[in-house]
C-alpha cells in the first residue's frame, strides 16, 4: 500500500504543475481514467483476500475521491484562468467607429411636408394630389380668374398650349375634390406648383401645401383659429400672428398672414425686410363664384381655403437663407437635416 | 402706387402720425412696401439769389458769384455749374450746411478765390439721381427761405402694392377716400367748375366699338404755350408720385391721372386729320408709339385713329405722330371710359405696360370722364393759356355699366365671419365706404353699387369690406366645430413615407430634381420620342418635360460628384411626364442612384466599390414592403441607359414594374464620372400595394435540409432554376437558397455550378427519408429535362 501513498503523492504533484485544462486532463487520465493507475490498483482487489478486500478497496476509493476533488478545484481555477485570458484577448477599443451603411435622410422640403401633413390630418383633414398639367379652366377659370384678369399677371404660367399649363397652384386639385365629394369635406393638396421665375427669391418650380374645408358653418373665426394653430405647431413658439386684407380671386374675404419674425423675434432684420413680421401664407372664405363652378350650392355652404410654401416655410423653420440650395442637392446641404 | 404723404394730407388728413397712417394702410389691404423721404436729409439750404457772376480768374469753367440769401451782406461763391446767371433764383448751403452724405459745407477757397457756400443741384439736395445744372427755382421764391419750406420737402414717399381689385386706390382721390373710410377723418371734396367755351371748334368724333368704349369725352383747346415750365409744385408731386416732368401739357394729364384716376391723352391738333375714330384694329396695321416703337397690329386692339390711320393704342400709350410739342398750339384732350375687359391683357401683349394701361385693366371710374376733361382744361389755362372749346362727349349708355343693388344680410355676415357685426357698425361701415342703402327689415339692407369700386358687386365683396373696416384682428380666433369624419387608410397601400424611410434606411439621400430638364441630357437615359416641350420655358435646359427620374438624379449626382464626394447615394420620388398616343400621362416614379463604396471608408477595411447585388438587394428590399416579393420578377434586358450585361427588367406579373443595372460605361465616360454607377427606376403605382397576411399554421415538425449542386450551362438564369425547383417541389419545400454559384477549374468551360439548399417540411408530419429522396429526384428529372443540368459529382 506504500505504492498507494506513491501513486497519490505523484498525481497531486502533476494535479499543481498542471497549467491548463488539457494538461490537467491527461492527469486525470493517466491517474483516475480506465486504465489509470489508480484505477488499476483497484483492479487488483481481487488478488486480496475477502478480508482484506474492502479496507483494502476503501482506502483506494478514499484515495480517489481525494484526487477528484483536487482535480475539480484545480479544474475551475484554471477555467477562470483560461476565461481572463480569453476575455483580455478579446477586448476591443471601443471608442473607434461602428460599421455603418451610413445614414441617408429626407429632403428638408419633405421634412417639413410631412409635419404640415401631421398638423392637418390631426385636424381630420385628408391628403390629396393631383395631375402637375392641368387646363386653363382647373388652374384659372374655375377658380374665379377669368382669361385677361389682372391676377393672371401674378401668376408667370408655363404653357404647352394655350390651354393646357403646368399648374400655378395645386388649388387645381381642389376644383376636382369638390366636383366629386359632397360637403362637409376637409382637404389638403400638398405638390410641386410652377411659375416661370428664376431669381434669387423664386425657382421655377416649388413646393406648396393648399387646403380646403367645406361644411355648413365653416367661418373666418375658425380659419383663423386653424391657421393660428398650425403657426404655433410648426414653429413650435407662440409667436405672434397677424392677418392682413388681401386679395385672391378665388376666396372673399382674402387674408395673408405674417409671423413676428422668428429670425428677430419682431425686432427686424434683413429676413423681415426690417419689419418684424413675416409674411407665411395666404388665405380666405371660399369666393361663390367656385363654389359655383364646383356645383356647391353657396349659400347652405362655406368654405375656407389657405395656401403655403412649403420650401419658405423649411427655410424659417431651418434658418435656410437661399432657395436654390433646395433644388442643388448638395450632399453637404442634405445631410444637415438627417 | 407711389404718392407724396402730404399730398394725400391736402385731401384727408386724419390725427395720425406717418407710422400709424402706414399701419392703417397695410392692416386695410393696402399694403405698404416702402416710405422714403422725398428728399435727401440736408439742412441750411435756402433760396437766393445770384445778383452777379464774373468768370472766376484763374479757371475757364468756374463763375465767381455774389449771391443773396436775404442777408443785407452778398456771399460769394465760387461755382461751376454752366447754368448759373444773374438773377437766377437758386438752393444756396450755407457755411454750416449739411448735406445728404454728410457732406459739411466749409469755407473754401477755390483756385485762390474765396467761396462762402455752394449753389446746389437736385442730385445734390437728393432730390433726383442725377442733373446737369443747378436747379433753378421760380423767380418768384421768397429769398432767404429755408428750402426744405420752400419745397415742402418734409415729406414722405409712400408706396403701396396695391392688390389687382383696388384699381380705385390708384389715384390721390381714391386713397383719400379710403383713408376717410379708415379713420373717420373727413375728406376734402376737389371743387371742378365747368370750363366756359370761348369758341365753338370741336374735332368730330366717331366710336365705332362702343362695347370696347362706352364713353369718349373731347376737347379742343386752342393757343397755349407749352414752351413755359410746368409750376415747380406739379412737377415736385408728379416726382413723388413717380412720374417724370415731360412738358406742361402732358405734366398736366398725368396729374390729372395721379389725382383723380383718369388716364388721359392729350393730341396735337394741328397734327390730327379727318375725324377721329374709336376701333379695334384689323391685323397688320402700324402704329408708331410716343416712345418711337413702331408695333404691328394684331385684330382687335383698341385703337383711336383719324384720317392718317392708328394714332394711339387706346388706353395704352399714344402715337408720335400726333402727340404734343413744344410748338403745339392747339390740343385736343381724350378722356375715356375704356371697358376693362377691352383693355385687358392688350398692353402685355405688345410687351408693353403703362400708368394707363394699369388702371384701364383694373377698372376706371366710369362716372369721371367729364370731370377729368374739365380739371385738366383748367389747369391748362392756369399754366400754358388757351381758349377752351366745348366739350364733346360720345356716350353709349347701354353700354356704360350701371350701378346695382345688393342684398345684405346680417345673418349672412356672421355665418361668413363667425361672428355678428354690430348693425349700426354695418351701416356706419357702408356710409363710410359712400355705399348708400337702404334698410329693408331687421338686418337686411339694399345696398347700392359705386361707379368707382369694380370690386363691389356680390353680397361677398361687402362682406370683405366690413370685415376688412371692421379690422381683422378684431375677429374671433378659434377651434372649428365640424362633423368628424375620419380619413381612412387603406391597409393595403404604402404610404410614401413609408416607401421614402425605406430607402434612408438603407442609406439613400432624398433629392429633389426640377420637373424639366435638359432635352439633350434627358436624351441620353432614354429613348422616348416627343417628350413633352414647354412653350415659354425658363431657359433651354429647363425646357422638357422629364420622362424619368435618372436625368435629374444624375445631375445631382454629378454635382455631388464635382464637390468631392465620392460615396452617393440618392433618391427621387416624384412625377415623370410619358407621352402616350397624343397625349401625356403622368406617371409617379421612384428612382434611385449609388456610386462608390459599398459603406463608408471606415478602419475595419470593408470598402467594396458596390455592384449589381448591393442596389438589387436594396430594391428587394422595398420591394419587401409590399409582402409579396416573390411575385416580382427580374429578367435580363436591355436599356439604352444601361450597361447590356448588367441590366434587368422588373415585372409583375407580366406587368412592368421598373429597370435596375449599371450605368452604361460610354454614359460614365461621356459624363465624365468614375463608375460603376448602378441605378434603379421603379412604378410608383406597382410598389405601393401590400399584400394583407393571412396566418398559416406552423409546423411542429422538423425540416430537412438538402443540399445539391447542379452543372449546368453557363447562360441559364439562376432564377429559372429556382423557379423550376418551386413548382417540382410544390407545398413541401419551405424555403429554397442558392447558396454559392462556380465557374472556372474544375468545371468545363461554358458551363457553371450553381449550388441550392432545399428546405422541406410537412406541415402534419415528420418526412420520411424516402419521400425526400423521392421528391429529390423528382426535382433532378425535371431539372434535366428543363436545363439539362446534371449532379455535379
Amino acid at each position: 500500500m506504500e505504492n498507494l501513498n506513491e501513486i497519490v503523492a505523484e498525481a497531486q504533484a502533476e494535479i499543481n504543475l498542471a497549467d491548463s485544462s488539457a494538461s490537467l486532463d491527461e492527469v486525470r487520465v493517466k491517474y483516475l481514467g480506465k486504465k489509470g493507475r489508480v484505477t488499476s490498483l483497484l483492479k487488483t482487489l481481487g488478488k486480496l483476500s475477502s478480508e482484506d478486500r474492502p479496507k483494502a478497496g476503501a482506502v483506494i476509493n478514499l484515495a480517489k475521491s481525494a484526487l477528484q476533488a483536487e482535480l475539480e478545484v484545480k479544474k475551475s481555477t484554471l477555467s477562470e484562468r483560461e476565461m481572463d485570458r480569453a476575455l483580455a484577448a478579446e477586448s476591443v477599443d471601443v471608442t473607434l467607429p461602428g460599421r455603418v451603411l451610413g445614414a441617408g435622410g429626407l429632403h428638408p422640403v419633405t421634412r417639413t411636408l410631412e409635419r404640415i401633413e401631421n398638423y392637418f390630418l390631426s385636424l381630420g383633414f385628408d391628403s390629396v394630389s393631383g395631375p402637375e398639367i392641368v387646363d386653363d379652366y382647373h388652374n384659372f377659370e374655375a377658380l374665379n380668374i377669368p382669361d385677361h384678369h389682372p391676377a393672371r399677371a401674378m401668376h408667370d404660367t408655363f404653357y404647352f398650349n394655350p390651354n393646357s399649363v403646368l399648374r400655378t397652384h395645386t388649388s387645381s386639385v381642389q376644383v376636382k375634390e369638390m366636383k366629386v365629394t359632397a360637403p362637409p369635406m376637409r382637404i389638403i393638396c400638398p405638390g410641386r406648383v410652377y411659375r416661370c421665375d428664376s431669381d434669387l427669391t423664386h425657382t421655377p418650380m416649388f413646393n406648396q401645401v393648399e387646403g380646403l374645408m367645406v361644411g355648413e358653418n365653416v367661418s373666418f373665426a375658425e380659419l383663423k383659429g386653424i391657421i393660428e394653430g398650425f403657426l404655433q405647431d410648426f414653429f413650435e413658439k407662440e409667436s405672434a400672428v397677424r392677418f392682413r386684407p388681401s386679395y385672391f380671386p378665388f376666396t372673399e374675404p382674402s387674408a395673408e398672414v405674417d409671423i413676428q419674425c422668428v429670425i428677430c423675434g419682431g425686432k427686424g432684420c434683413r429676413v423681415c425686410s426690417h419689419t418684424g413680421w413675416i409674411e407665411v401664407l395666404g388665405c380666405g372664405m371660399v369666393h361663390p363664384n367656385v363654389f359655383k363652378h364646383a356645383g356647391i350650392d353657396s349659400e347652405q355652404y362655406t368654405g375656407l381655403a389657405f395656401g403655403m410654401g412649403v420650401d419658405r416655410l423649411s427655410m424659417l423653420r431651418y434658418g435656410i437663407n437661399d432657395l436654390r440650395l433646395f433644388f442643388e442637392n448638395d450632399l453637404s446641404f442634405l445631410r444637415q437635416f438627417n | 402706387m407711389q404718392f407724396s404723404e402730404q399730398w394725400l394730407r391736402e385731401w384727408v388728413n386724419p390725427s395720425v402720425n406717418s407710422q400709424e397712417l402706414v399701419e392703417k394702410l397695410t392692416m386695410a389691404g393696402l399694403e405698404v412696401d416702402s416710405v422714403n423721404p422725398v428728399a435727401g436729409d440736408f439742412s441750411k439750404v435756402f433760396v437766393a439769389e445770384v445778383i452777379s457772376t464774373t468768370p472766376h480768374p484763374d479757371a475757364d469753367k468756374l463763375s465767381v458769384c455774389q449771391v443773396s440769401v436775404g442777408k443785407s451782406e452778398l456771399l460769394q461763391i465760387v461755382c461751376g455749374a454752366p447754368n448759373v446767371r444773374a438773377g437766377l433764383k437758386v438752393s444756396c448751403a450755407v457755411v454750416g450746411a449739411v448735406l445728404p452724405g454728410n457732406f459739411k459745407i466749409k469755407k473754401a477757397k477755390l483756385r485762390g478765390q474765396e467761396s462762402f457756400g455752394m449753389l446746389c443741384s437736385k442730385e445734390e439736395l437728393g432730390l433726383a439721381e442725377s442733373a446737369d445744372g443747378l436747379m433753378e427755382l421760380p423767380s418768384e421764391a421768397p429769398v432767404g427761405q429755408d428750402i426744405r419750406e420752400y419745397l415742402e420737402l418734409d415729406d414722405s414717399i409712400i408706396d403701396v402694392d396695391l392688390t389687382p381689385n383696388r384699381g380705385d386706390c390708384l389715384s390721390m382721390l381714391g386713397l383719400a377716400r379710403e383713408v376717410g373710410v379708415l379713420t373717420g377723418a373727413a375728406v376734402s371734396e376737389l371743387e371742378i367748375p365747368p370750363v366756359e367755351a370761348v369758341h365753338q371748334e370741336v374735332f368730330p368724333v366717331k366710336v365705332s366699338d362702343s362695347s370696347m368704349c362706352p364713353r369718349y369725352v373731347g376737347r379742343v383747346i386752342k393757343n397755349i404755350d407749352n414752351t413755359v415750365a410746368t409750376p415747380l409744385w406739379m412737377v415736385e408731386k408728379l416726382r413723388r408720385g413717380g412720374i417724370r416732368s415731360i412738358d406742361p401739357v402732358v405734366d398736366i394729364t398725368n396729374y390729372v391721372l395721379l389725382e383723380l384716376g383718369q388716364p388721359m391723352h392729350a393730341f396735337s391738333c394741328e397734327r390730327l386729320s379727318g375725324s377721329l375714330d374709336v376701333r379695334l384694329s384689323v391685323k397688320g396695321e402700324k402704329l408708331t408709339l410716343i416712345d418711337g416703337q413702331e408695333i404691328t397690329l394684331d385684330d382687335g386692339t383698341p385703337l383711336i385713329s383719324d384720317a392718317s390711320g392708328p394714332i394711339a393704342m387706346a388706353g395704352v400709350m399714344g402715337g408720335i405722330s400726333s402727340s404734343v410739342s413744344a410748338g403745339t398750339k392747339d390740343v385736343f384732350l381724350e378722356s375715356a371710359y375704356f371697358n376693362p375687359v377691352s383693355i385687358a391683357g392688350k398692353a402685355r401683349k405688345y410687351g408693353l405696360h403703362t400708368d394707363s394701361s394699369h388702371r384701364f385693366e383694373r377698372g376706371v371710374d366710369f362716372k369721371l370722364q367729364v370731370k377729368a376733361v374739365e380739371r385738366a382744361s383748367q389747369l391748362l389755362m392756369d399754366i400754358v393759356g388757351g381758349e377752351p372749346g366745348p366739350l364733346v362727349e360720345v356716350a353709349d349708355e347701354a353700354q356704360l355699366p350701371d350701378t346695382q343693388f345688393i342684398t345684405l344680410r346680417s345673418s349672412r355676415i356672421g355665418r361668413v365671419l363667425g361672428f355678428n357685426i354690430e348693425e349700426a357698425e354695418v351701416e356706419g361701415i357702408l356710409g363710410r365706404l359712400g355705399l348708400s342703402f337702404e334698410c329693408e327689415s331687421a338686418g337686411v339692407w339694399l345696398v347700392q353699387t359705386l361707379s368707382h369700386r369694380f370690386d363691389i358687386g356680390i353680397e361677398a365683396d361687402l362682406i370683405e369690406e366690413l370685415a376688412r373696416v371692421h379690422g381683422y384682428p378684431r375677429i374671433p380666433t378659434r377651434m372649428p366645430e365640424s362633423i368628424l369624419r375620419p380619413v381612412v387608410r387603406s391597409e393595403s397601400s404604402i404610404a410614401i413615407s413609408s416607401i421614402k424611410r425605406n430607402l434612408v434606411d438603407q442609406g439613400y439621400q432624398e433629392a429633389i430634381t426640377y420637373s424639366f430638364v435638359d432635352p439633350d441630357f434627358q436624351s441620353l437615359f432614354q429613348s422616348h420620342t416627343n417628350p413633352l416641350r414647354l412653350l415659354n420655358p425658363i431657359s433651354s435646359d429647363l425646357s422638357e418635360m422629364r420622362t424619368s427620374l435618372w436625368p435629374g438624379l444624375m445631375k445631382a449626382l454629378q454635382h455631388n460628384y464635382n464637390r468631392q464626394h465620392s460615396r452617393i447615394r440618392l433618391f427621387e420620388v416624384g412625377t415623370c411626364f410619358m407621352p402616350e398616343g397624343s397625349g401625356i400621362s403622368e406617371q409617379q416614379k421612384v428612382s434611385g442612384v449609388v456610386s462608390g463604396s459599398k459603406q463608408e471608408e471606415n478602419w475595419t477595411g470593408d470598402s467594396d466599390t458596390v455592384d449589381f447585388f448591393d442596389m438589387k438587394g436594396d430594391v428587394e428590399n422595398l420591394l419587401a414592403l409590399t409582402g409579396e416579393s416573390a411575385s416580382f420578377d427580374f429578367a435580363r434586358a436591355e436599356h439604352p441607359a444601361l450597361h447590356p450585361g448588367q441590366c434587368a427588367k422588373i415585372t409583375k406579373s407580366g406587368k412592368p414594374v421598373g429597370f435596375l443595372g449599371a450605368l452604361h460605361p460610354k454614359l460614365c465616360k461621356t459624363l465624365q464620372l468614375d463608375g460603376p454607377i448602378y441605378l434603379f427606376e421603379l412604378q410608383l403605382s406597382e410598389v405601393s400595394g401590400r399584400r394583407i397576411p393571412f396566418y398559416a399554421d406552423i409546423s411542429r415538425f422538423p425540416s430537412v435540409r438538402r443540399d445539391i449542386a447542379l452543372l449546368l450551362d453557363e447562360t441559364i438564369p439562376s432564377g429559372s432554376v429556382s423557379a423550376c425547383i418551386k413548382e417540382e417541389s410544390g407545398e413541401l419545400l419551405r424555403d429554397i437558397r442558392i447558396f454559392d454559384v462556380y465557374s472556372g477549374r474544375g468545371v468545363e468551360k461554358g458551363y457553371k455550378s450553381v449550388a441550392v439548399s432545399l428546405y422541406l417540411q410537412h406541415v402534419e408530419r415528420t418526412l420520411g427519408e424516402e419521400e425526400v429522396a423521392e421528391l429529390l429526384e423528382s426535382v433532378l428529372k425535371k431539372l434535366k429535362k428543363e436545363f439539362n443540368a446534371t449532379l455535379r459529382e
